[in-house]
């Protein structure tokens, strides 16, 4: 079936522009504004199934390519393109919107107008950073991203909402403007924008270094890696509900996201001196963060720190390659880490996202998100309660799930690189099931705790069709991960030659 | 020396048409207004607008495609300055609009005002034509005196006629410094013509400690213009104190003379010197953006705020200039034009704001805007993000210009400096967004304004998105006319 022309565009600004209908159409039509952003959000989705079936799998090279003349002076493109890294992220985008749309759809009293606005911009502008193929085009997109960002945890978000969301803006704002110095830099030395030209520039090693720390700062700040992490809890416990699945299911994707595209292969031995860094802040963030998210009394609170350590995986994985090709010879099993690293993110992105949903129906109903204002709520929500164990046994990485997949394939790569790597990574696997078992266990099970929860309804047919749908995937992503390895398969495979070839 | 033709023809002053012109309707408004008095005041402010329309008109038709030298030298007409006029006259023109109800109300239009400002930008032309020491002297005197003479408008306000005086006095000292500059610097090269003075500073031997001192001074006079730190204390009090339409305009349209006193003094007269002043513009910017960043944090006074962010831009665009070629002054020309729209529409906002007995310049006015008026807090979001330089404003594209700008020298140090003080300064911007978004409005009702300042405002607003999404015709202009 071939893809209709200029769908990336089509993906990127659609959304955009029916963003701006529902802010026309305004609070007093909300209810025409409901069906205009949700119709807009699953064209989105529709368009994505030509994307997924028109791409060839037999190549690393950009796929659905446009490109046209954008600022002559600086000679910039409007260039768009994607590969089977971005592929798949801008699959799960699409997914997840309409979700954020139906999940809120009569729960935002105050501006509805303006937060379905803000969803769908911010949608947009997301696919834009995963498909843009200028790096000023791409650095346009991530930084326009904070603002409706910074407006969602703004207006909708909790008590403490002000401080989280100038402290996400600023410190996701401070990583950014290095990564910038650090894009003119190498348009200063390539004469170009063009990120695949970036690829090919050869760079001295103290710039590389300079450059990789430049854009670590920025993508470091947006997994978030320990120790730069402190926002995403602010950030989480403090957004709306939507707000809080878009953090977690993609824009912390966009920092794994930003090592593969920029840090890898831009600066690829730089990477290779440095990887001890990203490998060590990342078991830090599995081993230690594990524990923090142990004692945590706010559910939101404990989803966020576990996805921090979820996403050390995801860096982990992308970062052990040069372990492995060392230790083993062997560039299928680079490639391992950076298929596990991938599978996480997609599959963190379905399942972080789904708990901030089930947190969002019980906070929906009791206002409160502290764990022990609940307990056997498994007695009034069954139905509920049968969604929220699943997507806890996938948060704990139970096999059958998706989260099984990722993890696994990164602790099997780290595995041939270092036997204290795996050791240390494998620790998740308790420390994991233990905080997420133990949020389920005083959460869901045992008797009713209180009159709140005694007056719990359960869920309604529009959650139950959002947290089916999770669920379908998480599963289906778990028994049957093989379309998505295929996708990434080329993208990947170029991605390892390129880190295996010095640019000094 | 060629011998100076005594008779000069109407073709020979052809290219300052322009000036000539403002002058001349200038005298007229004053004289519409000592026949009519108040009763004209409609009349007197449509010819005000129709003059600056006019002297765009004129300015079009007497364009030259390459620089022409007349009077002598002492005038020169070239691309860049005539963008740099069409932009100052739109800035005065967009400034007097959004000005006229609150003048109205506080029954402050009379002709005198819109005489003042029509002078004002016959300095700002005087300085961008300038093609000698004492033409770009005169500019500067033209266009200040005016400037003191409208922060002093409102008679009855203590703090106006205060911050009229502040600026009066250390508006002089600096002309003063400025004067002994160019003195020393005629006595070095013998020559008043920045042509002159750029050809003896080519030859060796006219440098020294003389070209030196004569050049310190010259730099603490355009780093006052500027209010660049440490010589801009008088700023935020001129800002402050000044009746809020008078703060837009000094805001507004003077910054373009600045920069084009910058360029004509330092890139074209002394740019042979540029080793000498770069190290004092690099001081002189670090300083801006830290100060001017840091403390406007601390202020609660919106026209203090937007005084002390000034600052911060004002250390930006002398990144620019520092950098000394031709792409550095094309992105700090960029960013002074951007800056004008984006803080014409800041002010527009405040302006906008207030109403009879009211003044919007505390910060917490601007609480619940969003529940007020969303469209027009959109437009002063649009205007934060893009002083903070936040993609897809244009704001952003005027940051990136002059960061490229000083990495291309070799400046990294300097550029990272620059990307870390525009985080500290996103962060008063990123307040005004929390107050009119996130809080709940303290005031009620919805706001009123004309139908022409509503259609302007959103146009300034669009403008700074559009740009932003599209800053290539913008910048292609600067690259053109600056070679």
């Amino acid at each position: 079936m071939p893809a209709p022309a200029n769908i990336l565009s089509w993906l990127v600004w659609l959304p955009i522009a029916t963003g701006v209908l529902v802010l026309l159409l305004g609070d007093r039509r909300i209810a025409a504004g409901r069906w205009v952003a949700l119709a807009a959000s699953l064209a989105a989705l529709v368009l994505c199934v030509p994307l997924w079936a028109g791409f060839d799998l037999t190549t690393p090279a950009l796929q659905f390519v446009e490109r046209e003349p954008w600022i002559g002076a600086l000679n910039a493109w409007y260039h768009f393109g994607i590969d089977g890294i971005a592929l798949p992220l801008i699959v799960l985008t699409a997914f997840t919107t309409p979700l954020v749309i139906i999940a809120a759809w009569d729960t935002i009293e105050r501006r509805p107008a303006q937060y379905f606005a803000a969803f769908l911009v911010m949608e947009g502008l997301m696919i834009g950073v995963f498909s843009a193929a200028d790096a000023l085009l791409f650095y346009v997109f991530w930084e326009a991203m904070l603002i409706p960002m910074f407006l969602i945890i703004g207006v909708w978000g909790g008590t403490r909402r002000v401080y989280a969301t100038i402290k996400f803006f600023l410190y996701t704002f401070l990583g950014s403007v290095l990564m910038l110095v650090a894009l003119i830099w190498l348009y200063l030395h390539g004469g170009s924008y063009e990120i695949a030209a970036m690829h090919r520039l050869p760079i001295g090693m103290t710039e590389q270094v300079l450059i990789f720390l430049a854009f670590f700062a920025a993508f470091a700040v947006k997994v978030p890696m320990w120790p730069v992490h402190t926002w995403l809890p602010d950030a989480h416990v403090e957004a709306p509900t939507g707000g809080s699945v878009i953090l977690a299911a993609i824009m912390l994707k966009m920092g794994g996201y930003g090592f593969l595209r920029f840090s890898l292969p831009i600066t690829p031995d730089a990477s290779r001196e440095l990887d001890w860094l990203i490998i060590t802040l990342s078991l830090v963030a599995i081993a230690y963060i594990g524990f923090v998210a142990l004692v945590q009394r706010d559910m939101k609170k404990l989803i966020a720190y576990s996805s921090i350590a979820h996403m050390g995986f995801v860096t982990l994985g992308a970062f052990v390659a040069y372990d492995i090709w060392q230790a083993t010879g062997s560039v299928s099993g680079a490639a391992m880490g950076l298929d596990g690293a991938m599978v996480q993110m997609v599959s963190h992105g379905l399942v972080s996202g789904a708990l901030f949903l089930c947190v969002g129906v019980l906070y929906d109903r009791l206002h409160t998100r502290d764990i022990s204002a609940y307990g056997g709520v498994v007695n009034t929500m069954p139905v509920f309660a049968f969604f929220a164990v699943l997507f806890a046994m996938a948060n704990a990485g139970l096999p059958g799930t998706s989260g099984f997949v990722g993890e696994f394939l990164v602790i099997v790569a780290s595995f041939k690189a270092n036997f204290w790597y795996a050791f240390v990574a494998a620790l998740t696997l308790i420390l994991g099931a233990a905080y997420t078992l133990w949020l389920v266990k005083r959460v869901i099970w045992g008797d009713v705790g209180n009159d709140g929860v005694a007056s719990l309804k359960d869920l309604n047919a529009r959650e139950f069709l959002v947290l089916a749908t999770l669920a379908l995937a998480v599963l289906f992503l778990g028994v049957w991960p093989a379309p998505l390895l295929e996708v990434m398969r080329p993208t990947i495979g170029f991605l390892v030659e390129q880190l295996m070839v010095s640019k000094l | 020396m060629d011998a100076i033709p005594m008779v000069l023809t109407v073709a020979d002053v052809m290219p300052a048409a322009a000036e000539v012109f403002i002058a001349g309707a200038a005298c007229l408004l004053l004289l519409v207004e000592a026949m009519f008095g108040p009763r004209a005041r409609d009349v007197s402010f449509f010819l005000a607008i129709a003059t600056l329309a006019g002297a765009a008109w004129v300015t079009s038709a007497v364009a030259v495609p390459e620089p022409t030298v007349i009077l002598y030298g002492h005038f020169v007409a070239d691309p860049m300055g005539t963008v740099l006029k069409l932009f100052a006259y739109g800035a005065a023109a967009v400034t007097l609009l959004y000005s006229r109800d609150y003048l109205i109300r506080r029954e402050l239009l009379r002709g005198e005002y819109l005489v003042l400002a029509l002078f004002a930008v016959l300095g700002i032309q005087v300085i961008v034509s300038a093609g000698s020491l004492l033409t770009l002297y005169l500019g500067i005197e033209i266009m200040s005196l005016s400037l003191y003479a409208m922060v002093a408008f409102d008679r009855e306000d203590g703090i106006a006629a205060e911050a009229a005086m502040k600026y009066f006095v250390l508006g002089a000292i600096a002309s003063g410094a400025l004067l002994y500059g160019i003195s020393i610097l005629y006595g070095v090269t013998g020559t008043i013509l920045l042509e002159g003075v750029a050809a003896a500073i080519g030859q060796s031997e006219a440098g020294g400690v003389g070209m030196l001192l004569g050049l310190a001074f010259i730099v603490v006079g355009v780093a006052f213009k500027f209010g660049a730190v440490p010589f801009h204390m008088w700023l935020p009090d001129v800002y402050h104190g000044a009746p809020t339409p008078v703060t837009l305009f000094v805001g507004s349209a003077p910054k373009i003379a600045s920069f084009a006193l910058a360029m004509r003094l330092l890139a074209e007269g002394l740019g042979g010197a540029v080793d000498a002043w770069q190290d004092m513009l690099i001081v002189l910017a670090a300083l801006s953006m830290i100060v001017g960043n840091v403390v406007a944090i601390a202020q609660t006074n919106i026209k203090r705020m937007l005084a002390y962010s000034t600052i911060s831009h004002v250390g930006f665009i002398l990144l620019g200039v520092l950098a000394g070629n031709p792409a550095g002054y094309q992105a700090a020309m960029f960013y002074t034009l951007t800056y004008v729209i984006m803080t014409t529409g800041a002010f527009g906002v405040v302006l906008w704001l207030s109403r009879k007995g009211f003044e919007a310049d505390a910060l917490d006015d601007y609480k619940g805007l969003n529940r007020r008026n969303p469209w027009f807090a959109f437009v002063m979001l649009l205007m934060m993000f893009g002083l903070a330089g936040v993609p897809p404003t244009v704001g952003f594209w005027a940051k990136l210009q002059v960061i490229a700008a000083i990495l291309d020298v070799g400046l990294t140090w300097l550029a990272a400096l620059a990307v870390l003080m525009s985080v500290i300064g996103a962060y008063y911007y990123l307040r005004i967004v929390k107050l009119m978004y996130f809080d709940e409005p303290t005031v009620t009702g919805p706001v009123e304004a004309k139908i022409g300042v509503r259609v302007m405002l959103s146009l300034n607003g669009l403008a700074i998105l559009v740009l932003g999404l599209y800053p290539g015709m913008l910048l292609g202009l600067c690259a053109q006319v600056l070679r």
